[in-house]
């Protein structure tokens, strides 16, 4: 039998008002196992928990209630304080009487007769709970890293710099992510490239940092302090270890049909190639789909003239599985393909382009080198039309709900880019609002306006046409309240940005959890900003949601900091309240190994002894370390083996008990 | 014979992880809803075993409720989606023996949502006064002695 004291407290006025506390005293002497009962008139100040401390010296209990606010509350606090008591922290439960109870509540009679009640499911449950120990793990001092854009970088660089060895996966050749893709950054206007390939030579020259380049997470699987991923390297047909880097093959290369993906499909390039001249590592790749090897079985000219013999036409996609104790998502994001919105013109005029096209366009290596040239004939666009919100902030089919931060502060650089280097060149932005909540964003959109003259109409865009070889753009002005048409040579769509396709499938693989529109959620939307629900998982980056680079770079720091707190600790301590299977009752059915989400439950064969028979039975055996405590097997589990430490059946029954007596 | 207003003996199953933290909410918020409703907090909406539901409608409760994380939002990934099916076929099953559909009810409350807790309660209250006491499926063995007489 247990002695159990119960402990009532007042939270000041707030349960006392509306609860009786004394007669709820009252009442839990007279619950079976009750020894001890007191009120007190705050609970988890430092004298209230010393009053549980004394009560479990002087009378010996074994076990503790306290009526109180929600355990989610103090739960913590209390149970440290049994332990120091000497109890086992898991011999306290919480009655939560104050959010359940007193602030819901008005009339003191009935308000205390349902404390009463909950305090006596609360003392009937701990009545049957026993000493619960949590298992302890040991942590791999490794990280990976998902992602080598602006954030994985950044993440990777500071957790190496704290003396941890972190891997970089990156799905494309090289690293650098979007970043490497603009041309200046607002709202300082430095070039993109200049602070971004330093920092990715950093991180390929840090020998702490490993970069998987050209490969993809295959499978995650264990848990916080342990993860097991498997990386799929894909084949380059290029041996890494040889290649240079010289760009001689991609120079002989004969196919050049196929679209550069770094400048978005606007040049041609090899099929094999280096992504871009800076890229990190600098290594060629075979597209397999467009080499005339492959195709044919000739050619062969890039192996031929590679004097490094690099080329490799048979090497395989490779797998590598590694131990990782924690992991960072920093899978970012795309620009949203805008063809869907028939009316804006983006697939049937050339003229029509995306502003990261145009990023490219007015980047020095991009495919015009630098220069302003329209796509359709390559002439000087005179008059320019930017539309903000392409696909963000909709409500219809194919548009995103969300504001994608970024549109406002990169199309007033665009325009403020342009009439720097163009003045004659007239240039018109639609907008819905200009959102400039950043440091010097304001005045950055205030310069582009002012200084620069951009001329900016609030209002959204009906449709753009054609007219006698001339794109028109259709669009309202709120403000003058008149329909209005401009002539462009060049309209540019500030496009939304989705999180990227690959999401998903990692989320699923990570067991952490997406928002509706596939941005990773946090564990806390305000307090545990880059950790995801999943523990040992952390977020930095757009994948979490829509972020300039300041943000993100803040963002991959903290989510660093975060994974190194956790690698500096050589142990972790599980959750105790685990699933259990009893071996008796166990006919190794599966049901179990079925519906649990993480995998925790394996089949072993092993001798019982079952009432004087010995057998070797298949028995379900659970991972403590893995297993998170759902109880989801407990539900599935035909024979009544699975119970779940600190919920067992007989508890929760009890519960039900106590509150339907 | 005096006869007392009829309120009804309400058991919630709330899942730590939402609807416990909604409930929570709620009550930060002042929001009012019966002293009938007697909450038990579970890990999951999926540790609900059917017999815990048994077991409250024989000891006498009225209405049973479970409250989970909504769709796709499980802390466990996809508790809620096994527990929706389990209740499905036990619910049905309920119904057939007499315990009408109106007294069991699942319901997804997110930690955010301290309002529709509040709700939500008063809703299934009411629906479940209107029904009047559960005599179907209530084990008088399981009752105090004191009821019985009664
Ligand atoms: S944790 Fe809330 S339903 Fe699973």
């Amino acid at each position: 039998m247990q002695k159990i004291g119960v402990f009532v407290c007042w939270c000041g006025s707030n349960i006392a008002a509306t609860v009786d506390v004394r007669k709820l005293v009252e009442a839990a002497k007279h619950e079976p196992g009750v020894v001890y009962a007191a009120d007190y008139q705050y609970m988890c100040s430092a004298s209230g928990q010393q009053l549980i401390k004394d009560a479990v010296a002087n009378y010996g209990l074994t076990g503790v209630v306290v009526c109180s606010c929600s355990p989610r509350m103090h739960e913590a606090t209390f149970r440290k304080a049994a332990q120091s008591a000497g109890l086992n922290p898991y011999m306290l439960e919480i009655a939560n009487i104050r959010e359940h109870c007193s602030w819901i509540h008005k009339d003191v009679e009935s308000a205390t007769e349902k404390a009463v009640i909950l305090m006596r499911a609360a003392v009937a449950k701990v009545n049957l709970n026993v000493s619960l120990t949590a298992g302890k793990s040991a942590v791999v001092k490794r990280a990976l890293v998902i992602g080598g854009g602006i954030a994985g970088i950044q993440s990777a660089l500071d957790i190496a710099e704290a003396g941890y060895n972190v891997d970089i996966v990156e799905k494309k050749p090289t690293i650098g992510g979007k970043m490497a893709q603009l041309d200046k950054t607002f709202p300082t206007l430095d070039c993109a490239a200049c602070i971004l390939t330093p920092k990715m030579v950093e991180a390929a020259s840090d020998e702490r940092i490993r970069i998987y380049s050209y490969s993809e997470v295959e499978s995650v699987s264990g848990f916080v302090g342990n993860f097991t991923v498997k990386i799929r390297k894909k084949s380059r047909f290029v041996e890494e270890d040889l290649c240079t880097g010289c760009g001689l093959c991609a120079e002989k290369c004969p196919s050049r049909k196929t679209g550069n993906e770094f400048n978005l499909g606007m040049d041609k390039r090899g099929a094999v190639y280096i992504p871009f001249a800076q890229a990190v590592p600098k290594l060629a790749v075979i597209d397999p789909a467009a080499c005339l090897h492959f195709k044919t079985g000739k050619c062969g000219l890039c192996a031929k003239n590679c004097q490094a013999k690099a080329i490799n036409f048979d090497k395989k996609d490779e797998i590598v599985e590694e131990k990782y104790g924690a992991i960072v998502v920093a899978t970012g994001f795309n620009p949203i393909d805008p063809s869907p919105f028939g009316e804006l013109g983006y697939s049937r005029y050339p003229d029509v382009i995306t502003s990261l096209e145009l990023e490219r366009i007015m980047n020095a290596a991009g495919p015009t080198g630098g220069v302003l040239l329209r796509p359709s004939d390559k002439a000087h666009p005179k008059k320019i039309v930017f539309v903000q919100c392409v696909g963000s902030r909709g409500l219809r089919g194919c548009d995103k709900p969300y504001c994608s931060k970024i549109c406002c502060m990169y199309t007033a650089k665009h325009a403020m880019l342009i009439r720097e280097k163009y003045p004659d060149t007239e240039v018109s932005v639609f907008y819905i609002d200009v959102r400039t909540p950043g440091k010097n964003f304001d005045e950055f959109y205030r310069r582009a306006v002012e200084q620069y003259g951009v001329h900016y109409i609030k209002g959204q865009v009906g449709k753009v046409a054609e007219n006698a070889g001339k794109l028109v753009v259709h669009g309202s002005d709120l403000i003058m309240n008149e329909q209005v048409e401009i002539e462009a040579d060049l309209v540019v769509l500030a496009v939304a940005i989705e999180p990227d396709e690959s999401a998903r499938k990692l989320a699923t693989m990570l067991t952490a959890s997406m928002d509706t529109n596939d941005f990773f959620t946090e564990a806390h939307p305000k307090l545990r900003p880059v950790e995801s629900p999943t523990a040992g998982v952390f977020l930095s980056g757009v994948c979490q949601g829509p972020k300039d680079i300041p943000e993100t770079v803040s963002q991959a720091s903290a989510a660093a900091a975060k994974v190194v707190g956790l690698l500096s600790k050589d142990q972790l301590t599980c959750n105790p309240c685990v699933a259990h299977s009893d071996e008796l009752l166990c006919n190794g059915c599966s049901a179990c190994e079925k519906v649990c989400p993480y995998g925790a439950i394996t089949y072993q064969d092993k001798e019982v002894n079952d009432h004087g028979k010995r057998e070797v039975r298949r028995l379900a055996f659970v991972n403590e370390a893995v297993c998170q405590g759902c109880g989801a097997c407990t539900v599935a589990c035909p024979s009544g083996a699975m119970d779940l430490k600190g919920f067992t059946n007989r508890q929760i029954m009890a519960e039900v008990d106590a509150i339907c007596r | 014979m005096q006869v007392e207003k009829f309120t009804p003996k309400i058991v919630a199953f709330c899942c730590n992880w939402c609807s416990y933290a909604g409930a929570d909410l709620a009550g930060t918020g002042r929001m009012q809803y019966p002293e009938n409703v007697k909450i038990i907090r579970v890990p999951c909406s999926c540790r609900v075993n059917p017999s815990f539901i048994l077991r409250a409608f024989q000891r006498g409760a009225d209405g049973v409720i479970i409250c989970g994380c909504h769709p796709g939002d499980c802390h466990y990934t996809s508790g809620n989606y096994f527990a929706r099916r389990r209740m499905t076929l036990l619910f049905g099953m309920l119904d057939f023996l007499g315990i009408e559909r109106a007294r069991t009810r699942v319901e997804w409350v997110s930690a955010a949502e301290g309002a529709r807790f509040a709700s939500v309660m008063n809703d299934f209250v009411q629906k479940v006064a209107a029904l009047g006491p559960n005599r179907r499926l209530g084990d008088l063995r399981c009752r105090d002695s004191k009821e019985v007489e009664k």
